[in-house]
């Protein structure tokens, strides 16, 4: 959300400056609601009282864009990535992407049934999962459907459209390779087979290694709960692996030595190359990033200093630089990233920048830790054709026209 | 004694390599022991080898009458129509500009095809079909894809051994892929 201040003259300003044309659309209705005087003054009465559980200001109304489908159960809603600061999304609007709706589980008749290759073959409730160590860590998921729109062009009206399918959240639980542990894997075993308990019983192979190194049984999201259509009150958390795999409504893990080749693993989320093979258990989301302001659909309303920010961020580690372009991808400057930069999480990333009112494409470029690179659409294509769905991470261009219109291109 | 020695240096070595793989801690006694039962009554999940498959068994003909009843309505009247995913057809389709992803064109286990429609079908009504009625739906689209005769019986036995046109095409994630390097 942006942040607002209030400086001594009783203007209002936007802290970092990027929206100015809010700053604009702010005075407007100061002077529109004033009784007398050119801005509200609300310092003449009591405010609200306190509430129990607190909700954003009426003001603020920036929300998720679910996609149009024909089940509403079955569909995706993508995170406003372009009104968001720091690294962090608010649980309430966390991408979502749901194969059989939301169910309603009361986590006291919620059982996580670890069998298959173990010595023991266990049941925990959620209070004998709370019993093991506890750990939390920030973390990116995304869905690895983000940006699939935009395989063969620029598409997306906005941010939201083009990159909503990734958030970021502090995700409290235990490992995974504790709960593995307290029943026993068989020496024989190699994936674990996870199913939710949703109206799909979403199921998806995890392999053993990934398992055991730093897969997460998470049951809090942001320092409270999650949500419940962020797997309330149990989901596996495998950070930097496309989304589906970390299965929501958690409800069953079963040891084997062979995956399960099941319909999300199979049918979906595979990915068609163009001699008419596919890969399989491609589950790395490799790194990406995207400026976020300016961004399609927002307007810079005058030349002058304007600060570019974005996130970047790598399923296989830190961030260790973001490059970013102001003139048609000639040249590149490194950008600030903001700390903490963490692995596998969303990386803030900021430039300032003079904009000289000219038609001019802005984009980033995000290098990880491994020394990859992230490609362009043309890079992307000549590998794997245009007909390919997932894991689309190229180099976002956005154009900024003469008169400050933000145009994805 | 000296080659017996190096023999049991050589088994201890063995087995400390494959005890301490993959989790070496105490267990902390949490939990609580899962029975036969209960296990079984939860196993839905249907490997490729197919173990998990229940007693049943059904054919193309009894499948038809059941996809016209349950399934058209989405996927079509013969499963190519829509509006929800295509099930018949596509073989050939996946070099070409128009690479249409069935059952028959591109999935790689027939098991699958057990497993997902008695976990998540009907979209309306999951988990309410009987293990019969799922063999004779997968008998009904596995023949409509021209993978079985219309008179082949599935059931435990016969399902896990079908292969799936598409089965050899799949092979592992070999990213990174892309060659993308830093402008000069």
């Amino acid at each position: 959300m942006v942040s607002w201040v209030v400086d001594e003259s009783g203007l209002a300003m936007n802290q970092r400056r990027k929206f100015l044309h809010r700053l604009r659309n702010l005075l407007t209705v100061g002077f529109a609601a004033g009784t007398g005087s050119a801005l509200a003054d609300t310092t003449k009465s009591q405010g609200a009282p306190l509430r129990e559980y607190g909700s954003r200001s009426r003001f603020e109304t920036i929300k998720r864009w679910i996609t149009p489908a024909r089940w509403p159960t079955s569909t995706a809603s993508w995170t406003p990535l372009g009104e968001l600061e720091g690294i962090i999304t608010p649980s309430a609007l966390h991408y979502e992407r749901h194969h059989g709706g939301v169910p309603d589980i009361d986590p006291a008749s919620h059982r996580l049934l670890v069998h298959g290759l173990v010595e023991r073959e266990l049941l925990f409730s959620m209070a004998d999962l709370k019993r093991f160590p506890s750990m939390h860590r920030i973390c990116f998921l995304e869905c690895s459907g983000n940006g699939y729109p935009e395989w063969q062009k620029a598409v997306g009206a906005n941010v939201q459209q083009t990159h909503g399918l990734t958030s970021c959240s502090d995700w409290a639980g235990v490992t995974l390779k504790d709960v593995l542990n307290e029943a026993g894997v068989l020496s024989e075993a190699s994936w674990v087979v996870a199913e939710g308990a949703d109206g799909a019983a979403m199921t998806r192979s995890v392999p053993l290694e990934k398992c055991l190194q730093d897969v997460i049984l998470a049951y809090g999201q942001n320092g409270e709960a999650l949500r419940p259509e962020q797997g309330y009150p149990l989901r596996l958390l495998v950070p930097g692996f496309e989304g589906s795999i970390s299965v929501k409504w958690l409800r069953r893990l079963k040891v084997t030595d062979t995956p399960y080749y099941t319909r999300e693993e199979t049918s979906k989320y595979t990915d068609l190359m163009p001699d008419g093979r596919a890969r399989e258990f491609s589950f790395v989301m490799e790194a990406k990033s995207v400026i976020t302001a300016p961004s399609a659909g927002q307007v810079l309303y005058q030349p002058g200093f304007h600060e570019i920010s974005g996130i970047a961020w790598s399923g296989r580690g830190r961030v260790k630089r973001v490059e970013v372009s102001v003139d048609n991808g000639e040249s590149w400057r490194e950008a600030r990233l903001h700390g903490p930069v963490l692995p596998i999480c969303h990386t803030r990333f900021t430039l300032p920048w003079e904009w000289d009112g000219s038609e001019v494409t802005i984009a980033s470029r995000c290098h990880d830790e491994t020394g990859y690179v992230q490609p362009t659409r043309t890079a992307l294509q000549a590998v794997r054709g245009k007909h390919s769905f997932y894991h689309f991470n190229a180099i976002q261009n956005w154009r900024i026209d003469s008169q400050g219109r933000v145009h994805n291109v | 004694m000296f080659e017996q020695g190096l023999a049991g240096l050589h088994a201890g070595i063995i087995f400390w390599c494959l005890s301490s793989t993959p989790v070496a801690a105490q267990p902390l006694g949490l939990g609580t022991s899962a029975s036969a039962d209960f296990v079984a009554q939860w196993d839905i999940a249907i490997g490729p080898r197919g173990e998990e498959l229940p007693p049943g068994q059904g054919s193309a003909a009894e499948g038809q009458r059941l996809y016209v009843q349950r399934c058209a309505m989405c996927h079509g009247i013969t499963g190519r129509e829509g509006p929800d995913p295509v099930l018949v057809g596509g073989q050939g389709s996946l070099t070409t500009q128009r690479p249409l992803l069935t059952i028959g064109s591109f999935w790689r286990y027939a098991t699958t095809l057990y497993d997902y429609i008695y976990r998540a079908m009907p979209f309306n009504a999951p988990g309410s079909l009987e293990p019969d009625e799922v063999y004779a739906l997968a008998a009904y689209l596995l023949n409509a894809n021209g993978v079985i005769d219309r008179t082949t019986v599935l059931d435990r036995e016969t399902l896990p051994a079908i292969v799936m046109p598409n089965r050899d095409q799949f092979y592992p994630d070999p990213r990174p892929d892309v060659g993308a390097q830093p402008g000069s």
